[in-house]
């Protein structure tokens, strides 16, 4: 099932013709509106007039996730504030958060892309879809909600949590499809066999989940507990939210939106831009965007694009399912964490040494599990035991306050955490989501 | 007078305890006084021992991280009310016992208990002009 066969099947001579026409409008606008793009060109003496179409896109210097702190919170944005109708938000690598708006058509191009996902995974206006996304900053629950009021079908927008509540939906209004992020569906799965009922029994058919890593064994797995087909959707705030790629029923790559977006694949090192096939880090280039135009964003992100057309019909490159990070963020329950957020609060807090270490896991619920261990000082290990007690909820509190998500302070002896050079030693991720 | 106490963080694991005993026991310290006070995840270990600073520096060998606290440990008389009276005259003059324990050694006077309050000083002056026994660092290394 297609929702925009124009698009999603356009040959790839009206595709790039429309992608360079796309672009160039974009250039200039970024150019003339956004002085941080201005400045940018400047720098290097690049003209608008430059880029004649996508052959020209590499002479674009790359935009980062320290551009959205520098102009936090709108300064990145290219219209009158009059026009922006909606902002989301996701983590900063530091303490500012990484803020995005939208116009009103803005909001409705989102809603095409994910209208796109979910057509490809059969579902259309006889459906209903259990959002099981969170609702809020995060960009999961409304991009799931305006794309599945686009293709009519019935919404039932009920955030992440409560999952007995979760169940009892899609057994009492028998959603059709629902939408979450992987590791909270497979827990809603668990849930589904520990209560002893038969997915049969369930009308969902099939699942749209992003927003995390996650893996082909998952991907059987809860195919298996629910009796559904899982599909992967692709996205990031920066660049529009859930939705920027889609996986289709062959699951195989996940689709991006060409029309809108430009993905290139770079080699993180020398920023050069790799063929098709090779594997290197994503940068997208936003094509409609009107409240936030976006100049080859570094996602971070490792994958490779195949070019070749799928056997469902659609041109559009497929992406590889993300197969890293270059650097060191984690996604916990599907919200963005940095270390170096981590280490903002523990720098702050007299006590403890300034070292630390996260163990990322998944508990018996098969739910994301953080747990940040770090060392006591040895001023306060001569007083009471409730000093350390009080201690370790005052690192709780001020972690869950930067992050929005909550973790187990564990206090470690002294010298036990390993001194290494490298950040990533800090971090053991047992969870094996980049496979 | 006061004493010093050392105190130790150890994670609630196997072989934690034994690192800290093992390190003391092979330098042939001897332990006077002992309390553990635990959580879930970790205990604090505090120890009065007839060589702390020989104590803190093998402990720090052995990368076991140790803080130093002044306490006082003071002769409780061996009958009835013994210790009630002692924390009477501590309570009577507004000082607070953070924590307390009970020593080991034998002096043949009675009992000696380990007092951490928030006045150390205070608390020194107080029991002394009270007659009450406060041990000094020379007296705990020849117990």
């Amino acid at each position: 099932m297609y929702w925009d066969k124009q698009h999603e099947c356009m040959d790839r001579e009206a595709l790039t013709k429309l992608q360079s026409e796309r672009l160039c409008a974009t250039v200039k606008r970024a150019y003339e509106n956004v002085p941080a793009y201005t400045k940018k060109f400047d720098e290097i003496g690049l003209k608008p007039e430059d880029i004649k179409g996508i052959e020209d896109l590499h002479k674009i210097p790359f935009t980062v996730k320290t551009d959205f702190r520098d102009n936090y919170p709108f300064g990145l944005f290219a219209t009158d504030m009059d026009d922006v109708v909606r902002v989301h938000a996701s983590s900063g690598t530091t303490g500012k958060a990484t803020v995005v708006g939208y116009t009103k058509n803005d909001i409705d191009c989102w809603a095409t892309m994910v209208a796109r996902q979910l057509a490809a995974g059969g579902v259309g206006s006889k459906d209903i879809v259990q959002v099981a996304y969170g609702y809020g900053l995060f960009t999961g629950g409304l991009g799931l909600h305006y794309g599945a009021e686009k293709v009519g079908a019935t919404v039932i927008p009920i955030s992440t949590g409560n999952t007995k509540r979760q169940i009892t939906m899609l057994q009492d209004m028998g959603a059709t499809a629902i939408a979450g992020t992987p590791s909270y569906i497979l827990h809603i799965g668990e849930t589904v066999k520990e209560m002893g009922i038969d997915p049969k029994t369930l009308p969902v058919k099939v699942s749209i989940m992003g927003a995390e890593p996650w893996t082909e064994e998952m991907r059987k797995e809860i195919e298996e507990l629910l009796d559904i087909d899982a599909l992967d959707i692709y996205g990031l705030s920066e660049v529009m939210g859930p939705g920027v790629s889609y996986e289709c029923l062959e699951k195989h790559g996940l689709h991006i939106n060409e029309d809108m977006l430009i993905a290139e694949i770079i080699d993180p090192d020398t920023g050069e831009q790799l063929p098709d096939g090779k594997q290197g880090e994503l940068v997208f280039t936003s094509l409609t965007k009107e409240a936030l135009p976006l100049l080859r964003y570094r996602t971070k992100d490792i994958t490779y694009l195949d070019p070749e057309p799928c056997a469902c019909g659609r041109t559009f490159k497929r992406m590889h399912r993300i197969l890293g990070r270059c650097d060191d963020m984690l996604i916990i329950r599907g919200v963005n964490v940095f270390p170096s957020q981590i280490e903002t609060v523990i720098f702050n807090i007299e006590g403890i040494e300034p070292h630390y270490q996260i163990v990322v896991d998944r508990d018996e619920r098969r739910l994301d599990d953080m747990e940040v261990w770090v060392e006591v000082s040895p001023d306060v290990i001569s007083g009471e035991v409730r000093t350390l007690e009080k201690l370790n909820k005052k690192i709780t509190h001020d972690l869950r306050s930067l992050l929005g998500i909550g973790c187990k302070v564990k206090l470690v002896e002294p010298l036990s955490i390993p001194r290494s050079e490298g950040k990533s030693k800090r971090i053991i991720d047992k969870r094996e989501v980049y496979k | 007078m006061k004493v010093k106490q050392i105190s130790i963080f150890i994670e609630n694991k196997p072989g934690r305890l034994l690192k800290v005993t093992r390190t003391l026991a092979d330098a042939g310290i001897n332990i006077r006084a002992l309390s553990v006070a635990d959580t879930v995840d970790y205990g604090l270990m505090r120890l009065i021992v007839d060589d702390y600073v020989m104590a803190r520096d093998v402990l720090a060998e052995a990368s076991v991280t140790v803080a130093l606290t002044d306490v006082i440990a003071a002769e409780i008389p061996d009958v009835p009310g013994g210790l009630n009276g002692v924390v009477e005259i501590l309570s009577e003059a507004g000082i607070n016992i953070e924590y307390m324990y009970a020593f080991s050694g034998n002096t043949g006077k009675g009992a000696i208990d380990v007092f951490r309050v928030d006045d150390i000083e205070g608390a020194e002056k107080l029991l002394e002009s009270k007659g009450v026994k406060t041990l000094s660092q020379g007296d705990v290394e020849k117990i």
